[in-house]
């Protein structure tokens, strides 16, 4: 494919506001993860809570919006020089041609379940009673408003892999010539249909979250938004760009991967393959590994199958916790910090590989100057997307 | 830019008009069938399994499948778009009224099918499509943009795929806030060659006039009622369709005849 610029990105999670924070824990080893204290009725687990939402305040054009999902979405708009970058991006080619592709898995799905803790003799409570944060769309909305955009503005909710499949679909549209730009990214707050959800699942660890450690227990969930803004790469551009996709699904199971990762191993080489290099050129890999039982050593198994025992492959979900449908942008963040930087994250928390786990599977950093970083985002339904960044 | 497409196959459900045939019959002559089945009947699901289905994933699976053998495709062969601007409302509805009453009842297969892409992930599943599908809302735009991601995916060299749109019925407490009536689907297998109906679609600045056909009246209730222009049109065999494609854009469909 024809390599997109990102011309600015940002991510905000448990461990603070902004790509500097990601980086600094990163480097520091400092989870975001803390013992759970959200909400009425606590489950015994850690989460990746973002500190200071309930004090967010949106401005009055957007108060209709407000929901903890739209605070956290505005608090990442506003780091790393995001506005000013979109400000830009406007004067350059017209609001009308920038295109907003979001993702979620929830939404604002916590103020709905706030709607239906307090109804009013079957009524939702006047304060509630908006529209504005009650569907899936929610989100693609908020964000298309305050960034003051006007192009086509998709939500895309394929759950966990939601924010890495932006990047497809915002690739997609400015190839077909339906977009000059694309503000992409994914926003997912914490709420009680993911605790309680996963709870019955059974798949939320009562510790911090274990990736690829042969005695882990389940997943962390977490909440976290991140942007980046997509443009067609330019002559003596440099920086950072998107080099290539691939999407698939598993047709096996809604919440348990294919057992042999068919689909992973599909959207993996589909993205080596739109970017044009090999696996050997992969210098990072950012795991989906979310430390449940079956996802782990799946996704090792596929990783070992395709990449040499060279590649440098961790999951940070130990950092950040399961952030859902804002996992594909928070980790491509972090994919694309280890191409700028040349800093490797480990996996936080883990001791004893899992016996499936291959040489790629590093559970300690590294510095390295890489040309390529892969970014894994698989979600429920068997829905796969695999990223990979380059410099121009 | 305009971007192109052939019209292989046509899904369509919705109360008192279950098949495209019947839906294309009633645009045409006004004629309806005396007894049409309340709920859709997906045969891609095992029998225990149909009857239990979300509403909304069993519609979809139906008009999938109906266009599919329409345009005489496997259906392993196509990468999807579904497009939904609400979901599975009975499913928002009972998460809701469980987390207030009794979270730790949560019911995990409600759960997983509570996800936006349950529609999309039954069909993979049961079809054995191994092609990525994609699963999107966009308010009134919903169809309008799922059906620019499907023309994009063909003018990024998919040969052909699958589009599929639906809504259900608003249930409980939250009906009020987030209105949706009756039950519609409605999909489109797409290619870049082939045979059927050519269409053409390009963006256009937003307008208030929007056309109003008899399948457009038929269910206008539904929150993808705003797909049913096209419709209109695909049932006329040709003409123009103006679909509302987020607030500053219209898309203009225009369908020939092959």
């Amino acid at each position: 494919m024809t390599p997109l610029a990102i011309r600015a990105c940002t991510a905000t999670s448990a461990v603070g506001p902004g790509r500097t924070a990601l980086a600094n824990a990163l480097r520091e080893g400092r989870s975001g993860l803390r013992r759970n204290d959200f909400g009425r009725d606590r489950l015994e687990c850690w989460i990746g809570r973002v500190d200071g939402l309930e004090s967010v305040e949106l401005p009055p054009a957007l108060s209709p919006w407000d929901s903890r999902n739209h605070r956290l979405a505005w608090l990442a708009l506003g780091q790393d020089g995001m506005r000013e970058a979109i400000e830009e991006a406007i004067a350059r080619h017209g609001a009308d041609r920038i295109a907003v592709v979001v993702g979620t898995s929830t939404s604002s799905i916590g103020s709905t379940e706030e709607a239906y803790a307090r109804l009013d003799e079957g009524r939702f409570p006047d304060d509630l009673a908006r529209l504005q944060v009650h569907t899936p769309h929610a989100l693609g909305e908020f964000v298309q408003r305050a960034a003051g955009l006007r192009g086509p503005c998709i939500t895309v909710a394929t759950a966990c892999s939601s924010s890495a499949k932006v990047f497809a679909q915002a690739a997609r549209l400015i190839s077909a010539g339906l977009a000059d730009a694309a503000l992409v990214g994914g926003v997912d707050t914490l709420c009680g249909s993911v605790l309680f959800g996963f709870n019955s699942l059974q798949l939320v660890a009562s510790e911090p979250c274990r990736p690829f450690d042969a005695d882990r227990t389940g997943l962390s969930l977490g909440e976290a938004g991140g942007f980046a803004l997509l443009e067609r790469a330019r002559d003596g551009d440099t920086g950072l760009q998107l080099r290539g996709y691939g999407e698939s699904s598993d047709a096996h199971h809604m919440s348990s991967p294919h057992p042999e990762g068919l689909g992973a191993l599909m959207a993996m080489r589909d993205a080596l393959a739109r970017a044009g290099v090999d696996a050997a050129d992969i210098g990072y890999l950012n795991l989906h590994g979310t430390a449940t039982p079956a996802n782990d050593s799946i996704e090792a198994a596929a990783v070992a199958t395709l990449f040499p025992d060279t590649l440098h492959a961790s999951s940070t979900k130990g950092w950040t916790g399961h952030t859902l449908g804002a996992a594909g942008i928070v980790e491509s963040l972090i994919a694309l910090i280890a191409l700028e930087h040349g800093e490797l994250p480990g996996t936080l928390n883990s001791q004893t590989p899992d016996p499936a786990c291959g040489p790629q599977i590093r559970f300690a950093p590294q510095r390295a100057d890489i040309r390529y970083a892969m970014n894994n985002s698989f979600g429920f339904g068997g829905n796969n997307c695999s990223l990979v960044f380059g410099r121009a | 830019m305009n971007l192109k497409a052939r019209v292989e196959g046509i899904g369509f459900w919705t109360r008192g008009l279950p098949t495209w045939a019947l839906a294309r019959e009633y645009a045409l002559t006004g004629t309806r069938p005396d007894e049409a089945p309340a709920r859709p009947s997906p045969q891609l699901l095992p029998a225990n399994e149909r009857r239990r289905a979300p509403e909304t994933v069993a519609i979809a699976l139906e008009v999938a499948m109906a266009a599919c053998e329409a345009a005489r495709r496997d259906p392993a062969s196509l990468p999807s778009v579904f497009t939904s601007t609400h979901g599975e409302l009975g499913i928002t509805d009972y998460m809701c009224t469980t987390l207030a009453q009794d979270a730790r009842a949560l019911s995990p297969t409600r759960f997983h099918n509570s996800v936006h892409n349950a529609a999309a992930g039954y069909w993979t599943i049961g079809t054995g499509a191994m092609h990525p599908a994609s699963a999107i809302s966009a308010h009134t735009a919903s169809f309008a943009q799922g059906l620019l991601d499907a023309l994009a995916q063909l003018a990024e060299g998919h040969e052909s795929v699958l589009l599929v749109a639906y809504d259900g019925q608003a249930t409980g407490a939250i009906a009020r806030v987030a209105p949706s009536e009756g039950l519609l689907g409605g999909a489109l297998v797409l290619s870049r060659t082939g045979t059927g109906a050519r269409l053409q679609a390009r963006l256009a600045d937003v307008s208030t006039s929007h056309a109003d056909g008899p399948l457009s009246r038929f269910t206008s209730g539904n929150a993808m009622a705003p797909m049913l222009p096209l419709f209109d049109v695909l049932a006329r065999g040709e003409g123009e369709a103006r679909l509302m494609a987020g607030p500053a854009h219209d898309l203009i469909v225009e369908v020939v005849r092959d």
